[in-house]
């Protein structure tokens, strides 16, 4: 399996990664270079093999259904780029 | 699945004869609980932006889910009375897209194995048959914050206090054959999650949305390509938009046209259904394990314990009421519909020892409560007649204090005033009467004043009976005991 | 002042209990020391005054007899630990000016056990990298320069470098680290330092960045196992925050440190010899294994089939992982925003700008794999391995105590090199990755000097939680190897 050029501008926007066209050749290569790297697993036998779920075997634990967190809208906007008040604000988007 | 298709199965007309239309729902239910899915921040509506966020909300770098159990049993619980396979291990995956109001760029959410499996939902139709549409799944995931775009002429705004509050998705199977019934089985639905508490079912705040999938075809083909119409909020609005869509599909198939699977949205003002291709490429989420939970593991003796707690279900309370009050599918059926107004009709019939015929209840309910609260504009919840002076009502009529008139007059009092029954019938000295000698009396009144008819009646014209009981009735002032009446008049018309 | 630095955790701790030393001595001069060490890079950011109020606060605690397990003892952070008012960057542009309102599980329980912090230590981007070569804030460097070519800035690893540096280098006492794939084993390898990776789960992840959710664990970077023990006593615990974290108990591990290795069994894989492997490495790993011998252990030959395959699955699964962590990364709630015209084009703007090459070539590999019609020839196929792999050490435990390997296939490399071949960096991590698959704690010794005079350290493996027994055979290690050597920039010191 070998990727293309455009294949990896597609990968990029899925990413949302703007690759500027200089870059992308070199990204082509370097990403072909790993997934040939990765591609002896296909020689592993894994027909009747489990995916692991967890390393440790334990379940999902659950807590108790309380209000414990939140109420502090300051700390939530504290590091944003463009607060509008109590808010985040983003480029318009439309509908 | 049986299906027993009423008598006329619903078919929308074409140039090349009658199609049906085939649909499929995906509701979303926002979770009954204190706080959010994955972190301990309030589930409130209504609350000042960003104030309902924990940093588990806003994607803080290094912050992390931790499921809330209250989630969880709402989840077994809705698997439970859609009589549904609950699974003993399910697993949370990761939804990835990017969007301005899903801050960790992906959505928890389950995809391959989800918390409950197939189910069934019983739908009462009109002829108080009953058809059963199947349920594929439901799963839990988080819901997503808000986008608000009419704040700034550039900007949107975000508010996350959404963003994490759990939601359930219920996936029916594509046995929907008509807007009606698509209709009948959302209230079915929301009937089931509003009587064991798992989702207030309100559609106007959003807590409820659905997600419709609609497809055409002539009966006995297969399946045809299905669109689906997204997040439409609200009955009316999802009958619309599948009447609109139905169309919309026929005529680009009868034009020899062919349908694209795709997202559509409703135009709740044009009443019509759009394509939302335009906004971006074909998404691809790239679904996988998220590896900041583990395998949700439920132990049997919880599942069991749930159900144990589960309250009598829509189905089983109509049932019920058929078998042991007698009542019409019909008038069972509208009376659990709601677990409130099937609470309040057996308190009415459980009360006066035994002795109010719940029949006569039923009606009571359902044609004088119902329609004085529909004139009113009121719920029941803030029914100005309560359960219990209902039922004293009925009892003041069950034993002959009041006559069945009387009684429709004092009920109006009632639902005007609030005060009960009995004050109202002393007060206004509503009695009826039932001294033979009163009657009598007013009897001989009226047969000696209409000498002439007393004469057409004997002579054969029976049909005058009802102006004899009318006219001592009306001297009565309507007290008079009817059967009384009927009894004094007939000895002496006949003497 | 010198003598001060040369005290180890340990003795520092008994110094300061004994009032030898006051902890504003002590952190004054760790502080002096990061300044003179500047051109190691080892810090992103130094938090000297608030190391200095630390310092104080631990001092009067001491005076009353008072005090926790570290009390007073300064340390530094891997910049990937959120840390509460304290510019948090995880070593990438996108989190320029990210001041955390909160602080990391792990970061708070060791403040909480009287520990100073000096500051934030450099790192590969998003711990991705084994060279710390990847980090926006410049490579940090290796203390240590090869005897024939002291003129050739080395690496001190990845991607917990400039913890490996800094705690070489006496530029602070200890430090944490944390490791996907290898990222505090292999610096401390080339470090000549002890780094220790816990089982998965002993460490809370809460208020750590995360690159690979299902990998990442925390750890201590420190010049002893029994500074190590000390320090991952603090760090380690249950945390409700954190689903994955383990609600085991972890036993004392500084009570049975010096037991020795009488009577264990430990293990060789055959499969750790690589085609290629220097002989030096060999030589290290032969030498390890007659030590253990030596001291009374029983060397048993094992087989872990499946860890020819650890690399490739790494190489899956960290980056589809981290493809995912890495998408809140998007300039609308924290760092980096670079403004376009709609949202998609800002997203791609910040995170074009704000990624650096290593961080966008996982994330588009992770995306890759995990997209639809490859989901299962990678990701799944992957997750399948990993059980084959896990399975391979669970075997392993039926017939051993613990396993000793070669941390990494050499010593520091020069800065600068393998950067243009992203496979052959890679294989950096042949060594470390299997026990990281698999969940097992594991920790670095440095046990001896490569021809060209750097320092080689070798690896033990042990069984799920089994941390008691990774650090006993450790420090058997220690003991045998009697590791000395210093790098040359510390004559004088």
């Amino acid at each position: 399996m070998s990727l293309d050029k455009a294949t990896v501008a597609s990968i990029a926007t899925l990413a949302r990664l703007r690759v500027p066209d200089d870059r992308l050749e070199p990204m082509v290569a370097d990403l072909n270079a790993i997934l040939g790297f990765v591609e002896q697993l296909e020689q592993v036998d894994t027909a009747s093999v489990e995916p692991l779920a967890s390393v440790t075997g334990h379940s999902l634990p659950q807590r108790e259904d309380a209000v414990t967190d939140g109420g502090y809208p300051d700390r939530v906007t504290a590091n944003a780029p463009d607060p509008a008040g109590s808010f985040y604000a983003v480029p318009k988007v439309v509908e | 699945m049986a299906e027993s298709h009423t008598a006329q199965p619903y078919r929308i007309q074409g140039e090349t004869g009658a199609w049906e239309v085939v649909i499929g729902l995906e509701v979303h239910a926002q979770v009954v609980s204190r706080s959010k899915l994955f972190s301990g921040a309030s589930t409130a509506f209504g609350a000042e932006p960003n104030s309902q966020v924990s940093l588990v909300d806003a994607a803080m770098p290094g912050m992390l889910p931790v499921i809330n159990r209250e989630c969880v049993d709402q989840a077994v619980r809705t698997g439970l009375a859609l009589e549904a396979q609950v699974n003993e291990v399910s697993v949370f995956d990761r939804k990835n897209y990017f969007y301005a109001d899903l801050p960790q760029g992906y959505q928890i959410s389950q995809y391959q194995q989800p918390i409950v499996g197939e189910g069934v939902v019983h739908l009462d139709l009109e002829d108080g048959r009953t058809r059963a549409v199947g349920i594929e799944r439901l799963h839990l995931e988080q819901d997503a914050g808000k986008s608000l775009h009419d704040q700034h002429p550039s900007k949107s705004y975000i508010d996350l206090n959404r963003s994490g509050v759990a939601l359930m998705e219920i996936v029916s199977k594509p046995d929907l054959r008509s807007p009606e019934e698509t209709a009948a089985y959302i209230k079915k639905l929301r009937s089931i999650l509003r009587y064991i508490g798992t989702c207030d079912g309100n559609m106007q705040e959003g807590s409820m949305r659905c997600d419709v999938n609609v497809s055409v075809r002539k009966p006995g083909d297969g399946l045809g390509t299905r669109c689906e119409i997204k997040n439409v909020n609200s009955i009316r609005f999802v009958q619309q938009a599948i009447e609109y869509e139905a169309r919309r599909q026929i005529e680009i198939l009868e034009s020899g046209g062919s349908i694209d699977q795709e997202t559509r949205l409703f135009d709740a003002n044009r009443g019509e259904t759009r394509s939302m291709r335009s906004k971006e490429e074909a998404h691809d989420y790239r679904y996988f394990p998220d590896p900041d939970l583990l395998p949700l593991v439920l132990d049997p003796a919880r599942i069991a314990e749930l159900r144990a707690a589960l309250p009598e279900l829509p189905d089983a309370r109509k049932a019920r009421f058929i078998g042991e009050y007698g009542l019409s599918p019909y008038d069972a059926a509208t009376l659990t519909e709601e677990r409130a107004t099937a609470d309040w009709y057996e308190q009415v019939v459980r009360g006066g020892d035994g002795k109010r015929d719940p029949k006569i209840a039923a009606n009571w309910v359902t044609s004088e409560l119902f329609g004085a609260l529909n004139k009113a504009g009121l719920d029941l919840a803030d029914s100005p007649v309560s359960a219990d002076a209902l039922g004293g009502l009925m009892d003041l009529l069950g034993d002959g204090t009041i006559s069945g008139r009387i009684a429709k007059d004092v009920f109006a009092e009632m639902f005007e005033s609030g005060k009960d029954a009995a004050a109202i019938v002393e007060e206004k000295g509503l009695r009826q009467v039932s001294d033979t000698g009163a009657i009598e009396a007013i009897v001989d009144a009226v047969l000696a004043e209409n000498q002439d008819k007393v004469a057409e009646y004997r002579s054969g014209k029976d049909k005058l009976f009802g102006f004899f009981v009318g006219q001592t009735m009306k001297r009565s002032g309507g007290k008079a005991n009817p059967g009384m009446v009927n009894e004094l008049l007939k000895a002496k018309l006949a003497g | 002042m010198a003598g001060i630095l040369d005290l180890d955790l340990v003795g520092a701790r008994d110094a300061l209990r004994a009032g030898d030393i006051t902890s504003s001595e002590l952190t004054a001069a760790y502080l002096a020391r990061i300044e003179a060490t500047k051109d190691l890079n080892a810090y992103i950011t130094v938090t000297a005054d608030r190391a200095m109020a630390m310092a104080e606060a631990s001092d009067a605690r001491l005076a009353k007899g008072e005090g926790g397990a570290l009390e007073g003892l300064p340390i530094a952070v891997k910049d990937l630990f959120c840390t509460e008012g304290v510019l948090t960057t995880a070593a990438s542009h996108i989190l320029d000016g990210f001041k955390p309102t909160y602080e990391s599980t792990v970061t708070a329980k060791l403040w909480d056990a009287g520990a100073v912090m000096l500051g934030k230590t450099n790192m590969d981007e998003f711990a991705m990298g084994s060279s710390n070569g990847s980090s926006y804030y410049g490579p940090a460097v290796n203390p240590w320069r090869a005897a024939q070519d002291a003129g050739t800035r080395l690496v001190p690893g990845g991607s917990s470098g400039g913890s490996a540096a800094a705690v070489s280098g006496r530029a602070a006492l200890a430090a944490t680290g944390t490791d996907t794939g290898g990222s505090i084993r292999q610096p401390a390898s080339y470090t000549g330092i002890v780094g220790v990776k816990p089982s998965y789960g002993r460490c809370s992840r809460w208020g750590i960045v995360a690159f690979a959710s299902s990998l990442d664990q925390a750890g201590p970077m420190a010049r002893t196992v029994g500074d190590a023990a000390v320090m991952l006593s603090a760090m380690a615990g249950h945390d409700p925050r954190d689903s994955t974290s383990a609600p085991e108990a972890m036993p004392d591990l500084t009570a049975g440190l010096e037991q020795g290795v009488k009577g264990l069994r430990i293990g060789i894989p055959a499969e750790y010899k690589v085609d290629g492997m220097p002989s030096e490495i060999e030589a290290i790993w032969a030498q390890g294994i007659a030590w253990l011998r030596d001291a009374g252990a029983e060397i048993v030959d094992i087989s872990l089939p499946h860890t020819r395959y650890a690399l490739a699955t790494y190489y899956i699964l960290a980056p589809a992982e981290a493809s995912s962590n890495l998408a809140r990364y998007d300039g609308v709630r924290y760092g980096l925003r670079v403004d376009g015209d709609s949202l998609a084009e800002m997203y791609a703007n910040t995170r074009g700008a704000g990624f650096g090459a290593e961080v966008q070539r996982r994330i588009l590999i992770g995306t890759y794999v995990l997209s639809a019609g490859y989901y299962d020839a990678y990701y799944r196929k992957a997750q399948r391995v990993r059980t084959l792999i896990r399975r391979d050490f669970d075997e392993a435990f039926g017939q051993v105590d613990a396993i000793l390997a070669p941390t990494a296939p050499s010593d520091a490399f020069a800065v600068g090199a393998n950067e243009d071949d992203p496979v052959k960096m890679y294989l950096n991590d042949v060594f470390t990755v299997p026990a990281s698959l698999a969940g097992l704690p594991g920790a670095s010794v440095p046990a001896g000097l490569s021809a060209r005079g750097l320092p080689l350290g070798l690896q033990v493996l042990g069984r799920m939680f089994d941390e008691p027994m990774v650090l006993r055979v450790a420090r058997a290690l220690e003991k045998a190897a009697a590791f000395t050597a210093r790098p040359a920039m510390l004559e004088g010191v």
